[in-house]
């Protein structure tokens, strides 16, 4: 069952290269119908492998092919080889379908544009590179993977390139990208150094072996996960996300919510062994991420672009993630990152229907009231909130829930708490947004208001299942108050995933964890549903008490600014002085100069030409002379 | 018998008058005439080398020197001719149609 | 008895070559050089190769200098044309001449062995000239006699009066 897992990534490739060399001449049917198909089959074939994995037990869990020998440098080998384990299983299902569904939905929302086929290519042209990524079994071949996401990322968010903010946005992708890419290599480099080997598995020996120094751990793991943070958008580079809202909604949904930022967390739990080896780097892995959970949670409080909202909102997810690795939990982190990938996936095409029923506008202060228009949007969207905002018995609750209590649990009683504030902050803004889209007084733009319609089935049926997956999804990985053997999640996932901190706290303790966690939730609803809909004024007042936070708030603490004359308005500033002065004179310089040095040299040599008969013999008797001269001495 | 570097330096010093003829000399015949002097100079020398290493081929190969210096004068003479009928001169610094 | 032969045709032979670059009437010239090329053909036989000498005054003196003799009278310049007037193209010219004459001969030391006695007896008579040629010198023999065709025909073609003139 699980001989045939190396197909995952190249069904995808393989549909890429056809529509990337034929796409223009096929028929727009036909490219919709191959694009899913392709990311279908590799679906297909991702639960067949996890069918075979589960069958296989604990022993047999890791299955690695070696499809092609790649680089052999002396002692550096970097080959391209797959590994089916628990975790890229999990990792492909995910990408695979949740990649299924945004790739139909995306056949409705983009169907008039006239990019249509370079979308779908660029689509599976991403599928491929995430799934090498996820897949990959040494860590060159998965930076290979990471750095093809990364490209994808650039031209998905700069599809509409004529659009100066979009194409900027995706440039702006790239390069913040490139730092964390900067910092990732040279934990490769470090790891081939002292390691001598990528593959993932002969680094977790090392480790295990006691190989290397704890300093050194460290030292890469730090630098890993710079690289992490550039990927999945934490601070301090987290200001591309964003702006990447730019590219279209479906490739939000998938790109920006459910898979290329999450690849940072599954970069550290795939390196799990490291991160718990070097205890600081742990820790700073949490602290990162709590510290970003709450700080982006606190820019989602005042945006009115709903895409933004939706934005930061992922970053502050994606350092819950990171909260839940942090402190070791590796598998709290991984069941976030799945059932995260559902209803952020599901709010974002939801939000793309309700830019799409009003003919595109985002800013909700010009929406409102909409729940009576949109029957089939709205509900799917409220699922979408409650899930994420930690309501009991949807999937965000559970897996919210694993990853606060193990953060009490492991002693980190602040990341805990700045955890239970995000809490409230996410349940208050995700309302926010419902409160404004779909309720109260109606805003709309009159021409928008005469083409509101409800989405094409092609875009509400993957709504309707992103829904139902987002209450189902989280009973795989049941909290351990009910009993350790209903955590299928994390007992799957531990072959690969060492349970290092056994956890125990009373049963008492526990249960007050989730109630909690359920209170800070329904409190922020509550907040939000007063602001808005019992007081709408209330916002307003709290705005003319407080008008500079506000201000900060609103304008996102001015980072975008900061980092623009620190870093970005200097670099400009540079490349100009060194064009200027190098570019332009040296190299010009070099080039325009032994043109008219040859120039010159052929003006004079022209002298010699005069025509004479004379004057050439004398030259040839000249010669002759000469070589006799060299010959004789 | 006659010490063969007699010929030689005989031989070395029609050649250098060939060529002293060729540059002072002003009018394209007279120069054409140096160059077989100097043609005949090398002759000279390849018939001592073929008396002294004692085989045939130095004549063989003046022979052919012979042969070849006959048909490049007959052509030779020919375009000098021609240039006489286009330029009505044989000055030789007057041809400089190459010059550049 | 031999050197005798050969220090007159020697001074013979420079003497006339002399002639012909300070003469300015490019008859006379041609005449020096007839009899240059004659002092020549007798150094050859001097030298053991009597097919050579006889090939050198056949061909050399008679057929080519008469050429030149024909286009000379074809010419017919009346006044004859002197050498160069400008002095620094001579004493370039002697300059040159000098450093040559210098190289040449230091070129010479040790180039020649001693006559062994095997050799005084190879004559070149026409017998083993002609094997030779024959035998290891027939490719460079045929394709010369090609180029004497084309020498003709070249010739002739390129005096030859256009009719459209």
């Amino acid at each position: 069952m699980t001989e045939i897992f190396w197909l995952i990534p190249f069904i995808p490739a393989l549909s890429t290269l056809i529509l990337a060399v034929f796409g223009q001449k096929l028929p727009k049917k036909y490219v919709s119908f191959q694009a899913c198909f392709a990311v279908f089959a590799s679906f297909v074939i991702s639960v067949i492998s996890l069918i075979g994995l589960l069958q296989a037990g604990h022993e047999h869990s890791t299955i690695v092919k070696n499809l092609f020998s790649w680089i052999h440098a002396g002692s550096f080998k970097a080959d391209l080889s797959l590994q089916l384990d628990p975790l890229s299983a999990v990792m492909a299902l995910v990408v695979t379908g949740v990649g299924f569904l945004i790739h139909v939905y995306s056949v409705g929302y983009m169907a008039e544009d006239k990019g249509y086929t370079r979308y779908f290519t660029y689509m599976n042209l991403f599928t491929f590179a995430m799934l090498v990524l996820v897949m990959a079994s040494n860590i060159v071949l998965m930076f290979v993977g990471w750095e093809g996401v990364g490209l994808c990322s650039y031209l998905l968010i700069g599809f509409w390139f004529e659009k100066h903010s979009a194409a900027n946005a995706g440039k702006k992708a790239f390069i913040v990208n490139r730092i964390g890419d900067a910092a990732f290599l040279l934990g490769i480099f470090f790891i081939f150094i002292h390691i001598g080997s990528g593959e993932f598995r002969a680094i977790n020996e090392a480790i295990g072996g006691g190989e290397i120094t704890q300093s050194l751990a460290t030292l890469i793991a730090i630098l890993l996960f710079v690289g992490a943070v550039g990927k999945s958008a934490q601070i301090p580079l987290y200001v591309w996300l964003p702006d990447a809202m730019e590219g279209p909604t479906p490739v939000s949904a998938l790109i920006h919510a459910a898979t290329m930022v999450t690849a940072g967390v599954y970069m550290v739990s795939r390196m799990n062994i490291l991160f718990t080896f070097s205890i600081s780097a742990g820790h700073i892995v949490a602290v990162v991420g709590a510290v970003t959970a709450v700080f982006a949670a606190t820019m989602a409080l005042t945006q009115n672009d709903i895409k933004r909202v939706l934005a930061y909102s992922t970053i502050s997810q994606i350092g819950y993630m990171f909260i839940g690795c942090g402190v070791g939990a590796y598998a709290a982190g991984m069941f976030h990152l799945y059932t995260h990938a559902f209803f952020k996936s599901l709010l974002f095409l939801a939000a793309g229907s309700v830019m799409h029923a009003l003919s595109g506008e985002l800013n909700m202060q010009k929406m409102g009231g909409l729940r009576k228009y949109l029957p089939l949007t709205y509900p799917t969207f409220l699922i979408g909130a409650i899930a994420i905002a930690g309501i009991p018995f949807l999937s965000g609750f559970f897996s919210k829930d694993a990853i606060l209590t193990s953060a009490f649990a492991s002693g980190q009683y602040f990341v805990w708490g700045l955890g239970i504030f995000g809490a409230v902050l996410t349940a208050f803004y995700m309302f926010r947004l419902i409160f404004l889209t779909f309720y109260g007084k109606e805003r709309l733009e009159p021409e928008a208001k005469k083409h509101l319609h409800e989405s094409p089935p092609v875009m509400t049926i993957p709504l309707v299942l992103l829904a139902f997956f987002s209450v189902i999804a989280g009973y795989v990985g049941l909290p351990v108050v009910f009993g350790k053997k209903l955590d299928f999640f994390g007992r799957f996932l531990e072959p690969v995933i060492e349970h290092a901190h056994e956890v125990h706290l009373t049963l008492g303790t526990e249960w007050m964890l989730i109630l909690i966690s359920v209170a800070v939730a329904v409190t922020g609803i509550y907040i939000a549903w007063v602001f808005y809909i019992k007081n709408p004024q209330t916002p307003h007042n709290l705005v003319a008490r407080f008008p500079g936070l506000y201000k900060l708030l609103y304008n996102k603490y001015y980072v975008d600014e900061i980092y623009n004359t620190l870093f970005v308005n200097s670099t400009i500033k540079g490349s100009e002085v060194v064009y200027d002065h190098f570019d332009l004179k040296v190299i010009d310089g070099a080039v325009n100069g032994s043109a008219s040095a040859t120039n010159f040299f052929g003006k004079v040599l022209s002298y010699i030409q005069t025509g004479l008969i004379k004057d050439y013999a004398l030259i040839f008797l000249l010669g002759a002379i000469l070589l006799l001269g060299y010959l004789l001495f | 018998m006659i010490p063969l570097s007699y010929f030689l330096i005989l031989s070395i010093i029609l050649f250098v008058l060939g060529a002293i003829g060729f540059f002072i000399k002003r009018d394209l015949i007279t120069q054409f005439m140096t160059v077989e002097i100097m043609l005949n100079a090398a002759n000279l020398a390849f018939i001592t080398f073929a008396k002294s290493a004692g085989s045939l081929d130095g004549q063989v190969i003046v022979f052919f020197i012979i042969t070849v210096a006959a048909a490049e004068a007959a052509v030779g003479l020919a375009i000098i001719l021609l240039v006489y009928r286009q330029k009505k001169t044989i000055k030789s610094e007057d041809i400089k149609l190459m010059k550049g | 008895m031999a050197h005798i032969l050969f220090f007159l045709l020697a001074i013979i032979c420079i003497g006339s070559v002399l002639g012909m670059i300070i003469s300015k009437d490019q008859a006379y010239n041609a005449l020096f050089l007839i009899v240059a090329f004659a002092c020549m053909g007798g150094l050859f036989a001097l030298l053991d190769a009597p097919f050579i000498a006889a090939v050198q005054i056949i061909i050399y003196a008679g057929a080519i200098m008469i050429l030149f003799i024909f286009v000379v009278m074809m010419i017919n310049l009346r006044t004859g044309i002197g050498p160069e007037k400008k002095k620094w193209t001579l004493y370039f010219a002697f300059l040159v001449a000098g450093v040559l004459i210098i190289e040449l001969v230091l070129t010479l030391k040790g180039a020649l062995k001693p006559i062994s006695s095997a050799s005084m007896d190879k004559i070149g008579s026409p017998t083993d000239l002609g094997r030779l040629l024959f035998t290891k010198y027939l490719y460079p023999f045929e394709i010369t006699s090609i180029l004497i065709i084309a020498a003709l025909v070249g010739a002739i073609v390129l005096v030859k009066k256009r009719d459209k003139e």
